[in-house]
């Protein structure tokens, strides 16, 4: 594995993963030596489907229990060790201050539920009252370039392109700190997905959030990551900065990855 | 929504119109000529052809089918052989007695068949859904009129704690008697302040309620249990845990919201289910209500009796998946965007 | 239909087998200890088909299995001569609840095999062939199911003479639009796949496409609804015997048995006690075997068990 880059001088990131497993019974599915995340920084984690990559985002959140996984070593964030947190103080982070968004737009919200409801609900959950709620989504569905009126809707109305966004509202409208975004454009079509990579740039802009991308979509990565973080079968092979990682890569599996990606240029 | 709800009505009057013309043909399935049956055994054939006629039966069957769905709609469901009033108003006498009944026991069966499926459901796998789950099985494999017998023999006869039979203590009539309002016992004895009375109704209530509430609790737990593993693995639950709900809100609040609508149909299969159940069980716990009438009627040969009751449930069913079907597609807008 | 945004944990290659490859009984094993509810039904319906078969050879009394009457053992309680106590007739219950075993599941199967036969053929035409011949068929079936069954069965008893035959055909007449249902979704959904459409273009014709592609997806999902209903028609069966409109004496029909014993109940309490609970174990048994079997077969359904 490569050496880490030289730590930028300054406060600890935000976010500080330590010899981190995620095993199913005895078998192993993620090992991850270090990786961190700090202020207004986009990370991402790339590989193939399948490499475990989702499972960080579960135990990130302390979620990993809910699938039947086990989580060992140091997750830092704020000061706190999450894997020693109970489940009451880690659903105080959860949302507040970890947000997640995820592949599959459409699935992300309860087909019952307006989706508003379930954004004001939220907020609600972590200390809004009712009118502060209703603005505040109002307020991060603007930042989202969506019409307020939208969250009357159910998901079934909106597109995925539209829902995807609803979530990054969702995260802004809570003032989260960092974003875990498990392959949020996977499942969109290119033109939408360069309007929620603009997004999460302008995100990071903003507001300084720290985002954490995840994709099998090297190109995509590319683009929008400060970092990349290279995971095959669940082990960081290759970290770095972006452009160094992608254009000069140490390990061979980053090679394999980057010759993957289909090149516009003809060879002819 | 308003066109689902007009479009849905339409459809179930055209079942309804259906349902009545099936019980037609089963009305005229009884082996043998009526024309000669009505005559008598040692009729002419002149007799016959005059009783044919008499009773319509020389009519194109179209003709009959039509006089028979008017008789209906006006009310004439014909003249029980037993009692020799109208059907329809014995039936009328007999209802509000097995409504309250089936009503009673569909309450039960939501308030202990949902929190059992929860159960189930949060701990797949584990002893406490493998009980449930088994309890369920149970129940929906009861012969109901045997544990009506067998719960009578051990509360009733051996442990002495509740009333065998009837809606209440009779000689309680002559001390605090009822006042008839909507002829619901509970009800009227509540409204009329009428507290022996009322505490009479509900213990005679106890033992007929859990014999038919035995099925649809089954039905509930498992209905319950397998919407909510179903839904339990998909991404918005994740998100919803995600964003810091607690686990008792993400499987009571969360995921029971899109179990509602299966569990609301499973209501309204079981009201309908329910209903002919009483068939079964209301005899033996001298229950004087729809179920009592028909055992009744069967026993006596009372073909009219037999196909009104056989009308009155089957139209009731329909009603009842009807309101059912509407409250599902208020609860889950996807079933009226189609 | 379920998007799992998490990543699945890649499947456990079984040890201790040569070369990673399981065999089909270590397969059907491990099914049958992921689903116990399948093992324990499995379990009893075998018994009760055993018993069925060898109820003459278990039966301590055959003949009470009749018509035969002993005046001198009238309504004696359980004992060690008749462990199940004797009725009003003097017949032994035990024997007379083993012959039982022989009459409700064999008026289940033949029921289920006439819905079957029926609603199956319907269901094909209806769902492959489409066009007003389904919408006829649907209309009828949705007008039929629109009945709870017990109480289409009990109209259809009570007007034919009472008897098993005319148990039988009420109950099945009853029956059969489920499978009419069933069939015609999975027709239809065959039929609606590119690989049919491709077929149909190469000219293949119809019966065939019925015969090699519709009928053998059906056959899953049919023999799990047919599992999960022989509990059910059992129950009605025995219901509709319980008021006198099915088995008639001398059949040991467990219904019946109740019925006749309902007269001499709460003093003698065995005549009722112990038919009921044969009806209880045969249609739990049956129900157990049918959800084990959906559980196992149902590819939708993931194994919690």
């Amino acid at each position: 594995m490569t050496e880490l880059p030289p730590a930028p001088a300054g406060p600890s990131g935000r976010l500080a993963i330590t010899s981190l497993d995620i095993s199913f019974g005895p078998r192993k599915v993620v090992s991850i030596d270090e990786l961190r995340l700090d202020h207004a920084e986009i990370v991402g984690i790339a590989g193939e489907s399948g490499s475990g990559k989702s499972m960080t985002t579960l135990a990130i959140l302390g979620l990993a229990r809910t699938v039947g996984a086990t989580v060992s070593g140091s997750i830092v964030f704020d000061g706190k060790e999450l894997t020693a947190l109970s489940q009451d103080d880690l659903r105080e982070i959860r949302g507040r201050r970890i947000a997640a968004i995820f592949q599959s737009p459409s699935t992300a919200f309860s087909p019952v539920y307006k989706v508003g409801t379930i954004v004001t609900k939220a907020l609600r959950l972590h200390g809004a009252t009712k009118s502060e709620a209703a603005d505040r989504a109002a307020e991060a569905m603007r930042q989202v370039l969506l019409a307020p009126d939208l969250l009357r809707r159910y998901p079934s109305q909106l597109s995925g392109g539209q829902l995807q966004r609803v979530a990054i509202a969702l995260a802004l409208a809570l003032r989260a700190e960092i974003l875990l975004a498990d392959e949020p454009t996977s499942a969109l079509d290119v033109t939408i997905q360069a309007e929620v990579l603009d997004l999460l740039r302008d995100l990071r802009e903003t507001t300084g959030m720290s985002i954490l991308f995840i994709s099998h979509d090297l190109a995509v990565v590319a683009e929008l990551c400060d970092r990349v973080a290279v995971m095959r079968n669940g082990v960081i092979v290759e970290q770095g900065p972006a452009s160094q990682v992608l254009s000069s890569p140490a390990d061979p599996y980053t090679s394999e990855l980057l010759d993957s990606v289909p090149k516009l240029a003809t060879t002819k | 929504m308003l066109t689902f709800v007009v479009r849905r009505i339409l459809l179930a009057i055209v079942v309804v119109v259906g349902v009545i013309v099936v019980t037609f043909f089963v009305a005229h399935v009884v082996p043998g000529d009526p024309a000669a049956t009505w005559a008598g055994p040692h009729a002419s054939a002149a007799q016959i052809a005059r009783a044919r006629q008499f009773l319509g039966l020389n009519r194109p069957l179209i003709a009959q089918i039509a006089s028979y769905l008017g008789g209906i709609a006006k009310g004439n469901w014909g003249v029980s052989v037993h009692t020799h009033r109208s059907v329809l108003s014995d039936i009328m006498t007999a209802a509000p007695a097995t409504l309250e009944l089936v009503l009673t026991a569909l309450l039960i069966a939501v308030v202990v068949g949902i929190p059992l499926g929860l159960m189930s459901a949060r701990r797949p796998g584990k002893p406490a859904d493998q009980t449930i789950r088994a309890g369920s099985i149970l129940g929906v494999s009861m012969p109901i009129f045997w544990m009506a017998l067998i719960l009578q023999l051990i509360f009733s006869q051996r442990l002495k704690l509740l009333p065998a039979a009837g809606e209440y203590s009779p000689g309680l009539l002559f001390t605090h008697p009822l006042v008839k309002r909507t002829g619901f016992p509970v009800v009227d004895s509540l409204l009329g302040g009428n507290m022996p009375m009322f505490g009479s109704t509900l213990v005679h209530l106890i033992l007929p309620a859990i014999v038919v509430a035995a099925y649809p609790t089954g039905l509930i737990a498992r209905m319950v249990r397998a919407q909510v593993l179903d839904t339990i693995g998909e991404t918005h639950v994740l998100n919803v845990r995600a964003l810091g709900f607690s686990e008792r809100q993400v499987y009571g609040r969360f995921t029971m919201k899109q179990a509602w609508p299966p569990v609301a149909a499973a209501l309204g299969l079981v009201f309908g289910y329910s209903l002919v159940n009483t068939f079964l069980v209301e005899s033996i716990f001298d229950w004087p209500g729809l179920g009592s009438y028909a055992a009744a009627s069967i026993a006596t040969l009372d073909t009219p009796a037999i196909l009104g009751v056989t009308l009155f449930v089957a139209i009731a069913y329909v009603i009842a998946n009807l309101v059912v079907d509407i409250v599902q597609a208020a609860i889950d807008p996807r079933i009226r965007i189609r | 239909m379920t998007e799992s945004a998490v990543a699945q944990p890649p499947a456990v290659v079984p040890a201790g087998s040569p070369g990673g490859r399981v065999s089909r009984r270590q397969v059907a094993w491990r099914a049958l200890k992921a689903n116990p509810l399948l093992a324990v039904g499995g379990t009893l319906v075998l018994l009760i088909v055993l018993v069925a078969i060898f109820a003459p050879l278990i039966a301590p009394y055959p003949a009470d299995a009749g018509a035969a009457t002993h005046p001198f053992s009238v309504l004696t309680a359980p004992s060690s001569a008749h462990l199940f106590g004797t009725d009003q007739v003097g017949r032994d219950i035990l024997s007379r609840v083993l012959y039982g075993a022989r009459v409700s599941p064999v008026i289940a199967i033949i029921v289920l095999a006439i819905a079957c036969a029926i609603g199956v053929p319907l269901g094909v035409a209806a769902g492959f062939l489409g066009g007003w011949l389904d919408e006829a068929i649907m209309r009828v079936t949705d007008v039929f199911l629109a009945f709870p069954p017990l109480l289409l069965a009990l109209a259809l008893a009570a007007v034919l003479p009472a008897s098993l035959t005319s148990l039988t055909i009420a109950i099945a007449a009853v029956w059969w639009p489920w499978y009419v249902r069933l069939i015609r979704g999975q027709a239809a959904s065959v039929a609606g796949r590119p690989y049919v459409e491709a077929c149909r273009a190469l000219g293949v014709s119809r019966l065939r496409i019925i015969f090699r592609h519709i009928l053998p997806n059906s056959i899953t999902p049919l023999l799990v609804q047919v599992s999960l209903d022989v509990g059910g028609v059992i129950l009605t069966a025995s219901a509709l015997s319980f008021l006198g409109l099915g088995a008639q004496d001398p059949v040991p029909d467990w219904g019946l048995m109740i019925a006749e014993g309902q007269s001499y109940f709460t003093p003698d309490w065995w005549l009722v006690t112990f038919p009921g609970l044969a009806i209880l174990v045969t249609a739990f048994a049956f129900n157990l075997l049918g959800d084990g079997l959906r559980d196992l077969l149902d590819p939708k359904r993931s194994l919690i068990s």
